[in-house]
């Protein structure tokens, strides 16, 4: 297979390349996420999410809410960040946006109780932005290799088709990525139980293939300490209607996503991957957690394959969804933006969808918009670890 | 009638193949995989990307697709039933079955 291995992307200064020239508003706690939701209104070339997060959450769980924050703003597609706070919450914005300077890119904090309150907030915030909104219109793409890509893969609302079309399709894409020295993170730990023993045997070494199952066995007894069976959650009634009848039988589909590739490493959500090539990140199979903590470990761009049909985006992220039947994208074609059904019916080969993923991720990359991004489909979850005090 | 729905059968070891199209009930199918051949008479009607099975299944018995398990039979199954939910149950993060100590 030919393709052509660059792109037109935003190099940055701590030699990431983004494909987005974001100015992300960031709020840190819940209590800020209306005022930040506010700036981008006011504000052209401005994105935000809306959360629950970030107060009363302590250890592990007050870690990996810290780490997802950093890392959206972190993340190669985000050209600056303001970072916005309450005041009193236990993830100080301070902390945050210290972290994010690390890699070299415009942070500035802007706290609610510091500026008086929500409109005085809202104003300087703005103010902020609409700076970092001008210099970001001043950065001119630069050609950049595919070795440079971060590819996030992903699929929801799976039926039947999912494992027979557009999975093994964007198998051929991780394949592709990886062999152009470039990262494709597998992910869904919920949804490769059953199918962890064929990542196991593509481990790099003894401590990748131990550290699978340890993510896996972790994920499997949570559902065994809460004494009930897996199954009433995932596959979900969607799943079941399309034809899956077990977690197992779903995860041996999402499992071809990952293509043929020796697995490097599994990292923890949200972390950024210190190998190239076929990496596991563990994250839960819920869609919009996956999604975020891919993105939050520097995924410039994600594969979503989807049967049942998602309106599924990223505010930093495109999201290029792949439908497994043509039915599904016939139906939702607002929403989804390559078919693969094609697979299903004889008409196209598995290897030729791959390709025009492929190719659809070069365009995209270059500045293409996906439909997630154009209808504003900006969805943020983090997976939680812990209760929150 | 033979032949003229669309299934898919992913290893030749696996007990059962995937509808490509909706098949009524009774509907004799030819399902081909790596050089095996199985004639199924359809005893329910299939609906697209569900599973029936092409070879008689025992109850608890393992049941295979892509070459791999996917859950156990929980009764018999005959060729050319519907396979799914009712009469297979998945054997993965089972808690409301282990007892965790």
């Amino acid at each position: 297979m030919t393709s052509e291995k660059k792109f037109w992307g935003y190099r940055r200064q701590d030699g990431r390349v983004g494909i987005r020239n974001h100015v992300l508003i960031l709020p840190t706690i819940t209590c800020a996420t209306q005022a930040a939701k506010q700036i981008t209104e006011l504000v052209q070339g401005t994105v935000s999410f809306i959360h629950q997060h970030g107060c009363a959450q302590v250890g592990v769980d007050y870690e990996q809410t810290f780490r997802t924050y950093v890392g959206m703003g972190s993340n190669p597609n985000v050209f600056g960040v303001v970072v916005l706070g309450l005041g009193c919450e236990t993830h100080q914005a301070r902390s945050v946006a210290g972290e994010i300077a690390k890699t070299g890119k415009p942070v500035e904090v802007v706290s609610i109780q510091d500026h008086g309150g929500t409109l005085m907030a809202v104003a300087q915030g703005a103010k902020i932005a609409a700076k970092l909104v001008q210099d970001a219109s001043a950065q001119m793409r630069e050609l950049c290799d595919f070795s440079e890509l971060i590819i996030g893969t992903e699929c929801g609302g799976s039926d039947a088709c999912s494992g027979l079309s557009a999975n093994p399709a964007v198998g051929v894409v991780s394949d592709m990525i990886v062999d152009f020295g470039g990262t494709s993170i597998l992910a869904e730990t919920t949804e490769l139980i059953g199918a962890e023993h064929l990542l196991a045997n593509r481990a790099v070494n003894e401590r990748v293939a131990k550290r699978v199952y340890e993510v896996i066995h972790a994920m499997e007894n949570r559902s065994i300490h809460m004494g009930v069976d897996i199954r009433t959650g995932n596959p979900s009634p969607g799943n079941i209607r399309g034809g899956l009848s077990s977690l197992e039988e779903k995860s041996l589909g999402a499992a071809n996503k990952a293509g043929t590739r020796p697995l490097q490493e599994v990292i923890d959500y949200a972390q950024v991957p210190t190998q190239k090539g076929l990496v596991w990140m563990d994250t839960p199979g819920h869609d919009i957690e996956q999604l975020t903590g891919m993105v939050a470990g520097g995924a410039q761009v994600v594969l979503f394959t989807t049967g049942r049909g998602t309106p599924t985006g990223s505010p930093i992220a495109p999201v290029i969804k792949i439908a497994t039947n043509t039915s599904i994208f016939e139906r939702m074609e607002d929403n989804i933006d390559l078919n693969a059904g094609t697979i299903i019916e004889g008409k196209e080969s598995i290897d030729s969808v791959g390709q025009r993923i492929f190719d659809e991720i070069s365009r995209v990359s270059s500045g293409k918009l996906t439909k997630a991004e154009i209808l504003k489909q900006h969805d943020f979850g983090i997976w939680r670890i812990g209760p929150t005090f | 009638m033979s032949n003229e729905f669309k299934t898919v059968m992913m290893k030749p070891q696996d007990k059962v193949a995937v509808a490509l199209d909706h098949i009524p009930e009774g509907s004799i199918v030819q399902v081909t995989c790596q050089g095996k051949r199985f004639t199924v008479k359809l005893k329910e009607d299939i609906e697209f990307g569900h599973k029936f099975a092409v070879v008689s299944i025992s109850f608890g018995e393992d049941i295979l697709k892509y070459g791999e398990v996917i859950g156990a039979a929980i009764q018999d199954i005959q060729p050319g039933q519907h396979v799914h939910v009712h009469n297979l149950e998945g054997k993965r993060g089972r808690g409301d079955k282990i007892a965790y100590d």
